[in-house]
Protein backbone atom coordinates (compact mmCIF):
# COMPACT_ATOMS: atom_id res chain seq x y z
CA UNK A 1 0.00 0.00 0.00
CA UNK A 2 1.37 2.97 -0.81
CA UNK A 3 1.26 5.70 1.57
CA UNK A 4 0.23 9.70 1.69
CA UNK A 5 3.17 12.15 2.08
CA UNK A 6 2.46 15.97 2.62
CA UNK A 7 4.38 17.91 0.86
CA UNK A 8 4.99 21.46 0.83
CA UNK A 9 5.72 25.03 -1.04
CA UNK A 10 8.10 27.33 0.87
CA UNK A 11 9.52 30.11 -0.20
CA UNK A 12 13.51 29.84 -0.26
CA UNK A 13 14.00 32.47 2.45
CA UNK A 14 14.87 32.58 6.66
CA UNK A 15 12.34 31.46 8.85
CA UNK A 16 9.92 29.83 6.34
CA UNK A 17 10.47 26.47 7.00
CA UNK A 18 10.26 27.31 11.19
CA UNK A 19 7.06 28.82 10.24
CA UNK A 20 5.74 25.66 8.88
CA UNK A 21 6.70 23.41 11.73
CA UNK A 22 5.48 26.13 13.76
CA UNK A 23 2.06 25.21 12.68
CA UNK A 24 2.40 21.74 12.66
CA UNK A 25 3.93 21.72 16.70
CA UNK A 26 1.05 24.08 17.52
CA UNK A 27 -1.74 21.78 16.05
CA UNK A 28 0.12 18.49 17.42
CA UNK A 29 1.03 16.95 14.36
CA UNK A 30 4.20 15.18 14.82
CA UNK A 31 6.70 14.78 11.67
CA UNK A 32 7.79 11.32 11.11
CA UNK A 33 10.28 11.85 8.24
CA UNK A 34 11.45 14.90 6.40
CA UNK A 35 13.80 15.83 3.37
CA UNK A 36 13.82 19.29 1.64
CA UNK A 37 14.28 19.83 -2.20
CA UNK A 38 15.80 23.17 -2.76
CA UNK A 39 16.38 25.32 -5.46
CA UNK A 40 17.52 29.04 -5.75
CA UNK A 41 13.82 30.54 -4.78
CA UNK A 42 12.05 28.04 -3.35
CA UNK A 43 11.88 24.26 -1.67
CA UNK A 44 9.06 21.47 -1.45
CA UNK A 45 9.47 19.70 1.81
CA UNK A 46 8.21 16.26 1.83
CA UNK A 47 7.17 14.27 4.95
CA UNK A 48 5.66 11.68 6.27
CA UNK A 49 3.20 12.73 9.80
CA UNK A 50 1.00 10.90 11.98
CA UNK A 51 -1.68 12.99 10.58
CA UNK A 52 -1.85 13.54 6.72
CA UNK A 53 -5.44 15.26 6.54
CA UNK A 54 -4.62 17.28 9.90
CA UNK A 55 -1.22 18.32 8.48
CA UNK A 56 -2.96 19.55 5.24
CA UNK A 57 -5.69 21.11 6.64
CA UNK A 58 -3.64 23.03 9.34
CA UNK A 59 -1.10 24.26 6.67
CA UNK A 60 -3.94 25.70 4.25
CA UNK A 61 -5.63 27.36 7.45
CA UNK A 62 -2.25 29.53 7.73
CA UNK A 63 -2.02 29.61 3.69
CA UNK A 64 0.64 27.15 2.72
CA UNK A 65 0.04 25.06 -0.45
CA UNK A 66 0.34 21.72 0.85
CA UNK A 67 -0.69 18.67 -0.91
CA UNK A 68 -0.74 15.04 -0.74
CA UNK A 69 1.93 12.58 -2.58
CA UNK A 70 1.42 8.70 -2.70
CA UNK A 71 4.84 7.38 -1.62
CA UNK A 72 6.46 3.68 -0.98
CA UNK A 73 7.51 2.91 2.05
CA UNK A 74 10.34 -0.15 2.54
CA UNK A 75 11.82 -1.30 5.30
CA UNK A 76 15.51 -2.02 5.11
CA UNK A 77 17.43 -3.73 7.84
CA UNK A 78 20.80 -2.79 9.80
CA UNK A 79 23.00 -4.53 7.41
CA UNK A 80 25.62 -4.12 4.73
CA UNK A 81 23.99 -4.45 1.15
CA UNK A 82 20.11 -3.90 1.96
CA UNK A 83 20.13 -1.17 0.63
CA UNK A 84 21.71 -1.95 -2.13
CA UNK A 85 19.41 -5.50 -2.79
CA UNK A 86 15.80 -3.21 -2.61
CA UNK A 87 17.41 -1.00 -4.76
CA UNK A 88 18.14 -4.31 -7.35
CA UNK A 89 14.62 -4.99 -7.19
CA UNK A 90 13.74 -1.57 -8.46
CA UNK A 91 16.35 -1.81 -11.03
CA UNK A 92 15.24 -5.20 -12.28
CA UNK A 93 11.41 -4.09 -12.26
CA UNK A 94 12.46 -1.16 -14.24
CA UNK A 95 10.96 0.93 -11.87
CA UNK A 96 12.21 4.87 -12.46
CA UNK A 97 12.56 6.12 -8.74
CA UNK A 98 12.04 10.03 -8.72
CA UNK A 99 13.54 10.66 -5.67
CA UNK A 100 13.98 9.06 -2.34
CA UNK A 101 14.93 9.32 1.75
CA UNK A 102 15.48 7.29 4.78
CA UNK A 103 14.07 7.44 8.30
CA UNK A 104 15.30 5.48 11.62
CA UNK A 105 12.36 3.46 13.64
CA UNK A 106 12.88 1.53 16.74
CA UNK A 107 14.62 -0.91 15.48
CA UNK A 108 15.15 -0.78 11.23
CA UNK A 109 15.41 1.78 9.11
CA UNK A 110 12.90 2.96 6.71
CA UNK A 111 13.48 3.88 2.84
CA UNK A 112 11.08 6.37 0.87
CA UNK A 113 10.51 6.54 -2.30
CA UNK A 114 8.70 8.80 -5.16
CA UNK A 115 8.32 6.99 -8.17
CA UNK A 116 6.44 7.53 -11.59
CA UNK A 117 4.17 5.51 -11.65
CA UNK A 118 3.31 4.19 -8.15
CA UNK A 119 0.56 1.77 -8.64
CA UNK A 120 2.45 -0.55 -11.12
CA UNK A 121 5.98 -0.06 -9.30
CA UNK A 122 3.95 -1.63 -6.29
CA UNK A 123 2.62 -4.89 -7.95
CA UNK A 124 5.83 -5.36 -9.61
CA UNK A 125 7.51 -4.77 -6.34
CA UNK A 126 5.13 -6.75 -4.60
CA UNK A 127 5.59 -9.77 -7.27
CA UNK A 128 9.06 -10.11 -6.28
CA UNK A 129 8.24 -10.74 -2.33
CA UNK A 130 8.89 -6.68 -1.13
CA UNK A 131 5.58 -5.63 0.37
CA UNK A 132 5.44 -1.77 1.11
CA UNK A 133 4.65 -1.05 4.25
CA UNK A 134 0.57 1.00 5.22
CA UNK A 135 0.00 4.28 7.06
CA UNK A 136 -0.75 2.14 10.71
CA UNK A 137 2.34 -0.12 9.90
CA UNK A 138 4.49 3.22 9.99
CA UNK A 139 2.46 4.42 13.39
CA UNK A 140 3.91 1.43 14.80
CA UNK A 141 7.80 1.75 13.86
CA UNK B 1 -34.72 42.16 -21.64
CA UNK B 2 -32.78 45.53 -20.77
CA UNK B 3 -33.07 47.81 -18.06
CA UNK B 4 -32.16 51.20 -17.99
CA UNK B 5 -32.31 54.02 -14.87
CA UNK B 6 -32.81 56.57 -16.77
CA UNK B 7 -34.09 55.13 -20.33
CA UNK B 8 -35.08 59.13 -21.95
CA UNK B 9 -31.17 60.11 -21.28
CA UNK B 10 -29.57 56.57 -22.06
CA UNK B 11 -31.47 56.29 -25.24
CA UNK B 12 -31.24 59.67 -26.16
CA UNK B 13 -30.60 60.52 -30.14
CA UNK B 14 -27.21 62.06 -30.78
CA UNK B 15 -28.50 65.08 -31.72
CA UNK B 16 -30.12 65.45 -28.43
CA UNK B 17 -27.13 64.56 -27.01
CA UNK B 18 -25.02 67.34 -28.61
CA UNK B 19 -28.17 69.77 -27.93
CA UNK B 20 -27.23 68.86 -23.88
CA UNK B 21 -23.42 69.08 -24.43
CA UNK B 22 -23.67 72.74 -26.13
CA UNK B 23 -25.72 73.77 -23.73
CA UNK B 24 -24.17 72.79 -20.52
CA UNK B 25 -20.27 73.55 -21.62
CA UNK B 26 -21.10 77.05 -22.67
CA UNK B 27 -22.72 77.69 -18.88
CA UNK B 28 -19.90 75.36 -17.21
CA UNK B 29 -17.25 77.51 -19.34
CA UNK B 30 -18.80 80.33 -18.16
CA UNK B 31 -18.89 79.34 -14.21
CA UNK B 32 -15.15 78.12 -14.26
CA UNK B 33 -13.92 81.31 -15.84
CA UNK B 34 -16.23 83.96 -13.06
CA UNK B 35 -15.09 81.10 -10.13
CA UNK B 36 -11.72 79.38 -10.79
CA UNK B 37 -8.97 82.02 -10.81
CA UNK B 38 -6.21 78.90 -11.98
CA UNK B 39 -8.23 77.86 -14.86
CA UNK B 40 -9.00 81.48 -16.18
CA UNK B 41 -5.73 82.64 -16.12
CA UNK B 42 -4.84 79.28 -18.44
CA UNK B 43 -7.63 80.51 -20.92
CA UNK B 44 -6.08 84.00 -20.69
CA UNK B 45 -2.50 82.80 -21.98
CA UNK B 46 -4.41 81.61 -24.76
CA UNK B 47 -6.23 84.72 -25.68
CA UNK B 48 -9.70 83.04 -24.93
CA UNK B 49 -12.65 84.41 -23.36
CA UNK B 50 -15.70 82.40 -22.66
CA UNK B 51 -17.53 84.33 -25.46
CA UNK B 52 -14.62 81.93 -27.78
CA UNK B 53 -16.60 78.80 -26.32
CA UNK B 54 -19.87 78.85 -28.66
CA UNK B 55 -20.29 74.88 -29.18
CA UNK B 56 -18.51 71.68 -28.55
CA UNK B 57 -16.42 72.17 -31.88
CA UNK B 58 -14.75 74.81 -30.13
CA UNK B 59 -13.93 72.54 -27.24
CA UNK B 60 -9.95 72.17 -28.43
CA UNK B 61 -9.18 75.73 -28.41
CA UNK B 62 -9.81 75.04 -24.59
CA UNK B 63 -6.45 74.17 -22.72
CA UNK B 64 -5.46 71.41 -20.86
CA UNK B 65 -5.34 70.21 -16.98
CA UNK B 66 -3.13 67.38 -15.50
CA UNK B 67 -2.30 66.20 -12.56
CA UNK B 68 0.87 68.32 -12.48
CA UNK B 69 -2.14 71.24 -12.59
CA UNK B 70 -4.11 69.24 -9.46
CA UNK B 71 -1.11 69.12 -7.93
CA UNK B 72 0.29 72.66 -8.38
CA UNK B 73 -3.25 74.13 -7.36
CA UNK B 74 -3.61 71.98 -4.15
CA UNK B 75 -5.75 72.06 -2.56
CA UNK B 76 -7.99 75.01 -2.75
CA UNK B 77 -6.81 76.24 -6.48
CA UNK B 78 -9.52 74.38 -8.39
CA UNK B 79 -12.33 74.94 -6.66
CA UNK B 80 -15.25 76.07 -8.54
CA UNK B 81 -17.99 77.08 -5.64
CA UNK B 82 -17.85 78.60 -2.16
CA UNK B 83 -16.54 76.57 0.40
CA UNK B 84 -20.11 76.73 2.19
CA UNK B 85 -21.82 75.18 -0.37
CA UNK B 86 -19.49 71.83 -0.29
CA UNK B 87 -20.51 68.96 1.39
CA UNK B 88 -17.36 66.47 1.13
CA UNK B 89 -14.20 65.90 -0.26
CA UNK B 90 -12.59 62.32 -1.93
CA UNK B 91 -9.35 61.80 -2.38
CA UNK B 92 -6.84 59.59 -4.75
CA UNK B 93 -5.08 56.52 -2.98
CA UNK B 94 -2.21 58.37 -4.71
CA UNK B 95 0.88 56.33 -4.93
CA UNK B 96 3.40 58.49 -5.96
CA UNK B 97 3.37 62.93 -5.47
CA UNK B 98 0.96 64.55 -3.94
CA UNK B 99 -2.74 62.96 -3.00
CA UNK B 100 -5.73 64.30 -5.27
CA UNK B 101 -8.60 66.25 -3.08
CA UNK B 102 -11.84 66.56 -5.15
CA UNK B 103 -14.72 68.41 -3.91
CA UNK B 104 -18.85 68.22 -4.19
CA UNK B 105 -21.55 70.00 -3.94
CA UNK B 106 -24.95 68.01 -2.85
CA UNK B 107 -25.72 68.20 -6.33
CA UNK B 108 -22.50 66.84 -7.68
CA UNK B 109 -22.91 63.69 -5.44
CA UNK B 110 -26.75 63.21 -6.43
CA UNK B 111 -25.45 63.20 -9.97
CA UNK B 112 -22.56 60.88 -9.23
CA UNK B 113 -25.14 58.30 -7.44
CA UNK B 114 -27.17 58.58 -10.46
CA UNK B 115 -24.29 57.49 -12.80
CA UNK B 116 -23.15 54.62 -10.23
CA UNK B 117 -26.89 53.91 -10.25
CA UNK B 118 -26.78 53.31 -14.39
CA UNK B 119 -23.95 50.85 -14.18
CA UNK B 120 -25.94 48.85 -11.49
CA UNK B 121 -28.91 48.89 -13.49
CA UNK B 122 -26.95 47.92 -16.57
CA UNK B 123 -25.76 44.82 -14.55
CA UNK B 124 -29.38 43.67 -14.16
CA UNK B 125 -30.11 45.44 -11.02
CA UNK B 126 -33.56 46.08 -9.35
CA UNK B 127 -34.72 47.24 -6.06
CA UNK B 128 -34.98 43.64 -5.28
CA UNK B 129 -31.61 43.27 -4.84
CA UNK B 130 -29.05 42.80 -2.38
CA UNK B 131 -25.81 44.66 -3.26
CA UNK B 132 -22.66 44.45 -1.58
CA UNK B 133 -20.36 47.05 -1.41
CA UNK B 134 -16.55 45.80 -0.75
CA UNK B 135 -14.77 48.78 -2.56
CA UNK B 136 -13.09 50.63 0.72
CA UNK B 137 -15.55 53.14 2.18
CA UNK B 138 -13.50 56.50 3.36
CA UNK B 139 -11.47 59.15 0.79
CA UNK B 140 -11.33 56.47 -1.73
CA UNK B 141 -14.44 56.94 -4.17
CA UNK B 142 -15.34 53.00 -4.72
CA UNK B 143 -17.46 52.76 -1.63
CA UNK B 144 -19.18 55.73 -1.46
CA UNK B 145 -19.71 55.96 -5.43
CA UNK B 146 -21.28 52.42 -5.38
CA UNK B 147 -23.49 52.77 -2.15
CA UNK B 148 -24.70 56.17 -3.54
CA UNK B 149 -25.55 54.32 -6.73
CA UNK B 150 -27.10 50.72 -5.27
CA UNK B 151 -29.04 53.41 -2.61
CA UNK B 152 -30.83 55.33 -5.98
CA UNK B 153 -31.42 51.56 -7.14
CA UNK B 154 -33.08 50.90 -3.73
CA UNK B 155 -31.23 47.68 -3.93
CA UNK B 156 -30.46 46.78 0.07
CA UNK B 157 -27.01 47.98 0.54
CA UNK B 158 -24.41 45.91 2.16
CA UNK B 159 -21.93 48.39 3.08
CA UNK B 160 -18.51 45.50 3.99
CA UNK B 161 -15.82 48.17 2.86
CA UNK B 162 -12.74 46.26 1.63
CA UNK B 163 -11.33 43.92 3.69
CA UNK B 164 -11.98 40.79 6.63
CA UNK B 165 -12.84 38.20 4.07
CA UNK B 166 -14.45 35.92 6.12
CA UNK B 167 -16.85 38.57 7.19
CA UNK B 168 -17.51 39.30 3.19
CA UNK B 169 -18.57 36.07 2.56
CA UNK B 170 -19.97 35.53 5.58
CA UNK B 171 -22.49 38.23 4.39
CA UNK B 172 -22.53 37.32 0.80
CA UNK B 173 -24.03 33.95 2.00
CA UNK B 174 -26.09 34.63 5.21
CA UNK B 175 -27.78 37.68 3.43
CA UNK B 176 -27.74 35.75 -0.04
CA UNK B 177 -26.05 39.32 -1.98
CA UNK B 178 -26.78 39.42 -5.57
CA UNK B 179 -24.77 42.08 -6.85
CA UNK B 180 -20.84 42.48 -5.31
CA UNK B 181 -19.05 45.73 -6.12
CA UNK B 182 -15.42 45.50 -5.48
CA UNK B 183 -12.04 45.47 -7.45
CA UNK B 184 -11.02 42.52 -9.73
CA UNK B 185 -8.60 41.55 -7.87
CA UNK B 186 -10.46 41.48 -4.83
CA UNK B 187 -13.38 39.63 -6.61
CA UNK B 188 -10.68 37.41 -7.37
CA UNK B 189 -9.72 36.77 -3.70
CA UNK B 190 -13.08 36.41 -2.42
CA UNK B 191 -13.27 33.82 -5.12
CA UNK B 192 -10.38 31.69 -4.08
CA UNK B 193 -11.16 32.11 -0.53
CA UNK B 194 -14.58 30.98 -1.40
CA UNK B 195 -13.35 28.12 -3.55
CA UNK B 196 -11.34 26.67 -0.74
CA UNK B 197 -13.68 27.01 1.39
CA UNK B 198 -15.43 24.16 -0.89
CA UNK B 199 -18.29 26.94 -2.36
CA UNK B 200 -19.17 25.70 -5.94
CA UNK B 201 -20.03 28.55 -8.02
CA UNK B 202 -23.83 27.27 -8.34
CA UNK B 203 -23.86 27.80 -4.32
CA UNK B 204 -23.05 31.13 -4.73
CA UNK B 205 -26.03 33.39 -4.69
CA UNK B 206 -24.28 36.47 -6.48
CA UNK B 207 -25.78 37.03 -9.97
CA UNK B 208 -23.34 39.93 -11.21
CA UNK B 209 -20.28 41.90 -10.25
CA UNK B 210 -19.58 45.33 -10.75
CA UNK B 211 -15.70 45.60 -10.76
CA UNK B 212 -13.30 48.98 -11.52
CA UNK B 213 -10.74 50.96 -9.83
CA UNK B 214 -7.81 48.93 -11.80
CA UNK B 215 -6.95 47.86 -15.38
CA UNK B 216 -8.32 44.06 -15.98
CA UNK B 217 -8.31 41.95 -18.34
CA UNK B 218 -10.88 39.44 -20.67
CA UNK B 219 -9.31 36.48 -19.13
CA UNK B 220 -9.71 37.69 -15.82
CA UNK B 221 -13.54 38.62 -16.75
CA UNK B 222 -13.94 35.39 -17.84
CA UNK B 223 -11.63 33.61 -14.79
CA UNK B 224 -14.14 35.57 -12.24
CA UNK B 225 -17.29 34.50 -13.81
CA UNK B 226 -16.17 31.30 -13.71
CA UNK B 227 -15.71 30.87 -10.08
CA UNK B 228 -18.25 33.09 -8.88
CA UNK B 229 -20.60 32.08 -11.19
CA UNK B 230 -21.31 35.40 -12.41
CA UNK B 231 -21.36 38.14 -14.55
CA UNK B 232 -19.07 40.66 -14.32
CA UNK B 233 -19.14 44.42 -15.33
CA UNK B 234 -16.58 46.69 -15.77
CA UNK B 235 -16.59 50.05 -14.17
CA UNK B 236 -14.59 53.29 -14.95
CA UNK B 237 -13.77 56.87 -13.00
CA UNK B 238 -11.43 59.02 -11.71
CA UNK B 239 -11.44 60.79 -8.43
CA UNK B 240 -10.81 64.23 -11.05
CA UNK B 241 -13.79 63.71 -12.63
CA UNK B 242 -16.64 61.91 -9.81
CA UNK B 243 -15.42 58.61 -8.87
CA UNK B 244 -16.82 55.48 -10.26
CA UNK B 245 -19.77 55.66 -12.58
CA UNK B 246 -18.62 57.98 -15.21
CA UNK B 247 -18.75 54.85 -17.65
CA UNK B 248 -19.91 51.59 -17.28
CA UNK B 249 -20.52 48.23 -19.31
CA UNK B 250 -23.99 46.86 -20.34
CA UNK B 251 -25.15 43.59 -21.04
CA UNK B 252 -22.97 43.54 -24.40
CA UNK B 253 -19.79 43.86 -22.48
CA UNK B 254 -17.69 44.91 -24.45
CA UNK B 255 -17.04 48.70 -23.89
CA UNK B 256 -18.19 51.16 -21.15
CA UNK B 257 -20.72 53.64 -22.26
CA UNK B 258 -19.81 57.18 -21.02
CA UNK B 259 -22.48 58.90 -19.04
CA UNK B 260 -22.12 61.78 -21.85
CA UNK B 261 -24.76 64.28 -20.89
CA UNK B 262 -22.42 65.14 -17.82
CA UNK B 263 -19.15 64.19 -19.22
CA UNK B 264 -17.53 65.17 -22.59
CA UNK B 265 -14.86 62.39 -23.83
CA UNK B 266 -12.04 63.84 -25.99
CA UNK B 267 -9.15 60.86 -27.73
CA UNK B 268 -6.05 62.64 -28.32
CA UNK B 269 -2.36 62.06 -28.57
CA UNK B 270 -0.59 62.28 -25.59
CA UNK B 271 2.90 63.95 -27.36
CA UNK B 272 0.99 66.13 -30.34
CA UNK B 273 -1.85 66.76 -27.59
CA UNK B 274 -3.96 66.41 -31.21
CA UNK B 275 -7.53 65.88 -31.11
CA UNK B 276 -8.55 62.42 -32.79
CA UNK B 277 -10.94 60.89 -34.20
CA UNK B 278 -13.53 58.16 -33.27
CA UNK B 279 -11.72 54.93 -33.32
CA UNK B 280 -8.29 55.90 -33.13
CA UNK B 281 -6.64 54.67 -29.95
CA UNK B 282 -5.24 57.67 -27.93
CA UNK B 283 -5.41 59.68 -24.44
CA UNK B 284 -8.15 59.59 -22.76
CA UNK B 285 -9.53 63.65 -21.90
CA UNK B 286 -12.49 64.50 -20.30
CA UNK B 287 -14.79 67.63 -19.75
CA UNK B 288 -17.13 67.50 -16.71
CA UNK B 289 -20.17 69.23 -17.73
CA UNK B 290 -22.35 69.84 -14.33
CA UNK B 291 -19.84 69.66 -11.32
CA UNK B 292 -20.13 72.52 -9.74
CA UNK B 293 -17.52 71.74 -6.95
CA UNK B 294 -14.41 70.74 -8.63
CA UNK B 295 -15.25 71.58 -12.45
CA UNK B 296 -12.40 70.21 -14.32
CA UNK B 297 -12.51 71.18 -18.06
CA UNK B 298 -10.16 68.87 -20.79
CA UNK B 299 -8.72 66.95 -17.81
CA UNK B 300 -5.94 64.34 -19.14
CA UNK B 301 -6.60 61.12 -17.54
CA UNK B 302 -3.53 59.25 -19.33
CA UNK B 303 -5.92 56.46 -19.84
CA UNK B 304 -4.82 54.68 -23.11
CA UNK B 305 -8.27 53.65 -24.97
CA UNK B 306 -10.05 53.82 -27.73
CA UNK B 307 -13.67 55.72 -28.61
CA UNK B 308 -16.58 53.73 -30.60
CA UNK B 309 -20.40 55.42 -31.42
CA UNK B 310 -21.13 52.12 -33.12
CA UNK B 311 -25.09 51.06 -32.22
CA UNK B 312 -24.97 48.68 -29.30
CA UNK B 313 -27.36 45.41 -28.56
CA UNK B 314 -28.29 47.35 -25.04
CA UNK B 315 -29.77 50.07 -26.79
CA UNK B 316 -28.05 52.87 -25.20
CA UNK B 317 -26.67 55.56 -27.21
CA UNK B 318 -23.76 57.20 -25.53
CA UNK B 319 -20.18 56.41 -26.67
CA UNK B 320 -18.22 53.71 -26.20
CA UNK B 321 -14.92 53.55 -24.55
CA UNK B 322 -12.67 50.24 -24.46
CA UNK B 323 -10.94 48.79 -21.75
CA UNK B 324 -8.22 51.25 -20.81
CA UNK B 325 -4.82 49.27 -21.28
CA UNK B 326 -3.86 50.85 -18.23
CA UNK B 327 -3.42 53.94 -16.89
CA UNK B 328 -0.18 55.48 -18.16
CA UNK B 329 0.69 55.90 -14.47
CA UNK B 330 1.13 52.06 -14.28
CA UNK B 331 2.57 51.92 -17.70
CA UNK B 332 6.35 51.04 -16.81
CA UNK B 333 9.14 51.60 -19.35
CA UNK B 334 11.22 48.66 -18.67
CA UNK B 335 14.34 48.10 -20.70
CA UNK B 336 13.27 50.73 -23.49
CA UNK B 337 9.42 48.87 -24.04
CA UNK B 338 6.36 49.49 -22.82
CA UNK B 339 4.83 47.24 -20.46
CA UNK B 340 1.12 47.17 -18.61
CA UNK B 341 0.45 45.32 -15.85
CA UNK B 342 -3.02 43.82 -17.56
CA UNK B 343 -0.55 41.98 -20.15
CA UNK B 344 0.83 40.29 -17.48
CA UNK B 345 -2.42 39.16 -15.89
CA UNK B 346 -3.33 38.03 -19.12
CA UNK B 347 -0.09 36.19 -19.84
CA UNK B 348 -0.51 34.28 -15.71
CA UNK B 349 -4.48 33.78 -16.14
CA UNK B 350 -3.59 31.62 -19.71
CA UNK B 351 -0.77 29.98 -18.20
CA UNK B 352 -2.77 28.42 -15.31
CA UNK B 353 -2.06 31.06 -12.32
CA UNK B 354 -3.96 33.42 -10.47
CA UNK B 355 -3.95 36.78 -10.90
CA UNK B 356 -1.62 37.38 -8.10
CA UNK B 357 1.44 39.23 -8.93
CA UNK B 358 3.69 42.09 -8.67
CA UNK B 359 6.31 43.70 -10.84
CA UNK B 360 9.55 44.99 -9.23
CA UNK B 361 11.65 46.93 -11.44
CA UNK B 362 15.08 48.05 -10.15
CA UNK B 363 17.97 49.48 -12.15
CA UNK B 364 21.54 47.07 -11.62
CA UNK B 365 24.73 48.40 -13.30
CA UNK B 366 22.64 50.70 -15.73
CA UNK B 367 20.56 47.68 -16.59
CA UNK B 368 16.64 47.23 -15.32
CA UNK B 369 15.96 44.34 -13.56
CA UNK B 370 12.59 42.89 -14.06
CA UNK B 371 11.18 40.31 -11.56
CA UNK B 372 7.61 39.01 -11.50
CA UNK B 373 6.68 37.79 -8.05
CA UNK B 374 4.01 35.02 -9.12
CA UNK B 375 1.57 33.15 -6.15
CA UNK B 376 2.08 29.82 -5.73
CA UNK B 377 -1.70 28.00 -6.02
CA UNK B 378 -2.54 24.80 -5.18
CA UNK B 379 -2.94 23.93 -8.84
CA UNK B 380 0.27 24.85 -10.07
CA UNK B 381 1.89 22.72 -7.17
CA UNK B 382 3.53 19.53 -7.28
CA UNK B 383 6.06 17.75 -5.50
CA UNK B 384 8.14 17.31 -8.10
CA UNK B 385 10.67 20.14 -8.76
CA UNK B 386 11.57 19.95 -12.42
CA UNK B 387 7.62 19.79 -12.94
CA UNK B 388 7.22 23.43 -11.33
CA UNK B 389 10.44 24.58 -12.68
CA UNK B 390 9.53 23.80 -16.17
CA UNK B 391 6.56 25.92 -15.67
CA UNK B 392 7.89 28.43 -14.61
CA UNK B 393 9.79 28.23 -17.54
CA UNK B 394 6.20 28.09 -19.65
CA UNK B 395 5.33 31.39 -17.92
CA UNK B 396 8.53 33.32 -18.83
CA UNK B 397 8.29 32.25 -22.53
CA UNK B 398 5.15 33.27 -22.23
CA UNK B 399 5.88 36.48 -21.09
CA UNK B 400 8.72 37.26 -22.79
CA UNK B 401 6.68 36.75 -26.50
CA UNK B 402 3.65 39.45 -24.78
CA UNK B 403 6.45 41.88 -23.28
CA UNK B 404 8.96 41.56 -25.94
CA UNK B 405 11.63 41.77 -23.09
CA UNK B 406 12.78 39.17 -20.78
CA UNK B 407 11.49 38.49 -16.85
CA UNK B 408 12.35 36.90 -14.11
CA UNK B 409 9.57 35.03 -12.46
CA UNK B 410 9.99 34.04 -8.49
CA UNK B 411 7.21 31.86 -6.94
CA UNK B 412 6.50 32.89 -3.53
CA UNK B 413 4.23 31.88 -0.94
CA UNK B 414 0.14 32.19 -1.53
CA UNK B 415 -1.03 35.50 0.33
CA UNK B 416 2.27 36.92 0.35
CA UNK B 417 1.51 39.55 -2.05
CA UNK B 418 0.15 43.57 -0.38
CA UNK B 419 -3.17 44.02 -0.81
CA UNK B 420 -4.25 47.82 0.40
CA UNK B 421 -7.89 49.00 -0.12
CA UNK B 422 -8.56 45.75 -1.38
CA UNK B 423 -6.70 47.60 -4.34
CA UNK B 424 -3.50 45.27 -5.26
CA UNK B 425 -0.09 46.92 -5.43
CA UNK B 426 1.35 45.74 -8.76
CA UNK B 427 4.52 47.71 -9.06
CA UNK B 428 7.10 48.19 -7.08
CA UNK B 429 9.62 50.44 -8.85
CA UNK B 430 13.12 51.19 -6.96
CA UNK B 431 14.76 52.56 -9.85
CA UNK B 432 16.37 55.92 -9.00
CA UNK B 433 16.14 57.86 -12.21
Amino acid sequence: MSVNQVSVFLENKPGTLNNMTEVLAKNGVNIRALSLADTNDFGIVRMLVNDVFEATNVLKEENFVAKFTPVLVYKISDETGSLNKILKFFSEANVNIEYMYAFAGKKDAYMIFRVSDTKKSEALLNAKGLKSLTQEEIADV
Amino acid sequence: MERYFQEEIERAPLEKIREIQNEKLLAQVRHVWDNVEYYRKKMQEKNLTPDDIKSIDDLHKLPFLSKADLKAAYPYGLLGCDLKDCVRIQSTSGTTGKRVVAFYTQEDIDLWDECCARAIVAAGGTNEDVCQVSYGYGLFTGGPGLNGGSHKVGCLTIPTSSGNTERQIMFIMDLQATILCCTPSYAAYLGESMKEMGYKPEDIPLKAGIFGAEAWSEEMRRDLEKTLGIKAYDIYGLTEISGPGVAFECSEQKGMHINEDHFIAEIIDPVTEEVLPEGTQGELVFTSLDKKAFPLLRYRTRDICTLTREKCSCGRTHVKMSKPRGRSDDMLKIRGVNVFPSQIETVLLNKGYAANYQIIVDRVNNTDTFDVNVEMTPDMFTDNVGEIQARKKVLEDGLRSMLGIKAKVNLVAPKTITRSEGKAVRVIDKRKI
